[in-house]
Order: structure tokens, then sequence, then C-alpha cells
């Protein structure tokens, strides 16, 4: 770095260190409101602080409580949104929330074939695949075929169900329990959670011998 | 045919790309801006609309455009639509965040 020098004036311009096309607009779109009065500046950082806050851990911890506590599993597959109000998480601003179990019978997978709809609040911002074009297209056709490339192979007699969702209503995969974890307290169970298991493209993970 | 955005089942998908990336600090703007937009104290946008907008889009720029990309340009259609703003005046903003550089 040389951080005292002057500017050298016969080094070209660096275009693309300034800003892209949709970075200028959502800047100017931002600038525009606030001088508006329709939002402040602090609204859109806390609406950002907010953003970064929410991941996966909000859904494994609920994950993890329906792993031991048989009653809140009920209530959970039963009405989630009640039932994920009894730990103190406020869901007031959600959509529908359906919770699916997966069993040694039955494998649930999510998708938004529309969109990106996704239950935000209880795992984050989906991943980039999630709102991929193929990964729209293809898991409601051949699931089997898209679950094994994410390292996930079922047995030919295990049914599977593709949930779609929309703006409305929103699906939470409840993984299967991995085998060996009966010891285990519920805050060591929701490390096992991963998002990918709430979204039910992979298992949970196995507990470290 | 099915709309664009209709993916389920569209022929010749190919392999899903398992790269993530962090999101931009104008990726999780442009997120702000909608929630902003759509909370139930200002109710400017609501979600049906922004799918609309998305919806919308030529198939081929829905196709090539990135996640964010899609919703800023929808944002940006509803905003002119609602008359909340012209595009001239976000033209204008535009052009005198380019001049200032990139100092924010």
């Amino acid at each position: 770095m040389r951080e005292h020098d002057a500017p050298d004036p016969h080094l070209p311009l660096e275009e693309d260190a300034g800003l892209t096309y949709y970075e200028q607009r959502v800047e100017a779109i931002q600038a525009l409101l606030i001088e508006k009065g329709l939002l402040s500046a602090d609204d859109v950082r806390r609406a950002v602080e907010d953003m970064e806050a929410r991941s996966p851990a909000v859904g494994a911890r609920v994950i993890a409580r329906a792993w031991v506590d048989p009653h809140f599993k009920r209530h959970l597959l039963a009405d989630a949104k009640a039932a994920i109000a009894t730990l103190g998480i406020n869901v007031d601003t959600w959509s529908t929330l359906v919770a699916v179990e997966n069993t040694p019978a039955v494998h649930n997978v999510v998708v938004c074939t529309l969109c990106s709809c996704y239950p935000r609040s209880l795992l984050g911002v989906p991943p980039d695949w999630y709102k991929s074009l193929n990964y729209r297209a293809r898991v409601v056709q051949e699931p089997r075929t898209v679950l094994k490339e994410f390292g996930l192979e079922l047995a030919s007699d295990m049914e599977v169900r593709v949930y779609d969702s929309t703006a409305d209503m929103r699906y939470l995969v409840i993984p299967q329990r991995p085998a060996g974890t009966e010891g285990l307290s519920e805050a060591a169970l929701a490390e096992l959670v991963s998002r990918d298991s709430m979204i039910g493209v992979t298992r949970a993970r196995e507990p470290s011998p | 045919m099915p709309g664009v955005h209709d993916r389920g089942g569209w022929p010749a998908a190919g392999p899903i790309n398992k790269t993530e990336h962090a999101l931009s600090f104008w990726e999780k703007r442009t997120d702000a801006l909608l929630v902003l937009l759509s909370s139930a104290d200002r109710r400017v946008i609501r979600v049906d609309e922004l799918r609309r907008a998305i919806e919308s889009l030529p198939p081929e720029a829905y196709e090539t455009m990135g996640y964010y990309e899609r919703w800023i340009s929808a944002i940006e259609t509803l905003l002119i639509e609602k008359n909340v703003l012209t595009k001239a005046e976000i033209d204008r903003k535009a052009e005198q965040l380019v001049e200032q550089g990139p100092t924010a």
C-alpha cells in the first residue's frame, strides 16, 4: 500500500471499483425514500441487522425441543406457530408455518418453485441453491436424484414428499433424531440440526463419537 | 405455457450449483428496503405485488438477472407505478452518486 503517495494521474480510472448499475439503483432509491421521509437511514440499518441476526440456530432450537419433548412435537405438527410461540419466540408477523416430520418411512423436502419462499425467521436467508432455477425445476420432478446430489441416498421403499412453499405458507422439516443421541442435552442436540436438514436435503448430523 | 417464474418441472434443467455466497451489502440493503416498504406501518409495497413485478420481467431478463437484481428492479417498478418516485428522479440521483464516487 502506498498510502501517502498522491494518486498517479496517468492511471486509468478504476471503473469496476465503482458502483454497479443495480448498486446505483439501490443507493438512489434508498436516498430518495429517506429524503421523502418514508424511512430513515437508521430504519435501514436496523432492518439489515435484524436480517443478519436470523440464523438456522433458531430453527435448530425448535427441532431439538421437538426431539426431547413429545408433547411439544405434537403441538408443533398440529400448529407450528402456536408451538413456537411457547418457546418465547415472537411469531406475530409470520405467515402460516407447517412443520413436517421425517420418519423411517417418509422423507420430506421443501422447495419454492415460483420464487424463494422460506421460513426465514427460523433459518435466516435461503442459500443460493434454494433460489436457483435448477433446484426449483428439478426437486419436484426427480427428488431422489436431487437428494443424491446433496449426498442423501434414500431406500427405494422410502416415501418422498416434496412441499412447494408460497408466500403465505412455509414449511419446516423436522429431521429424524440421529441414533446414539439418547444422553445428549437439548443444546447439544441443537448442534446436530443443520440448516439443510431442516430444508430436507440432508439428514441431521451424527454426533461425534 | 407456464410463466418464466413457474420453474417446477421446467425442461432441460441442469445440475444444481451448490456454491453459496455471503450476501453483499447492496443485497442486504435491497432486502431491508422491501422489509421496510412492506411493513405494517408503511404498506407501500405488498409481497404479492413484488412477486407480480418480478414475474412480469421479460423472460430473458428473469433468467439472467441475479436474485436481488430482480428484487431491486421490481421495487423500482412498483415505486414508479405507485407515484412514490419517478424514473427521472431515480436516474438523476443515481448519476449524482456516480459523480460523487464510492465514498459512502
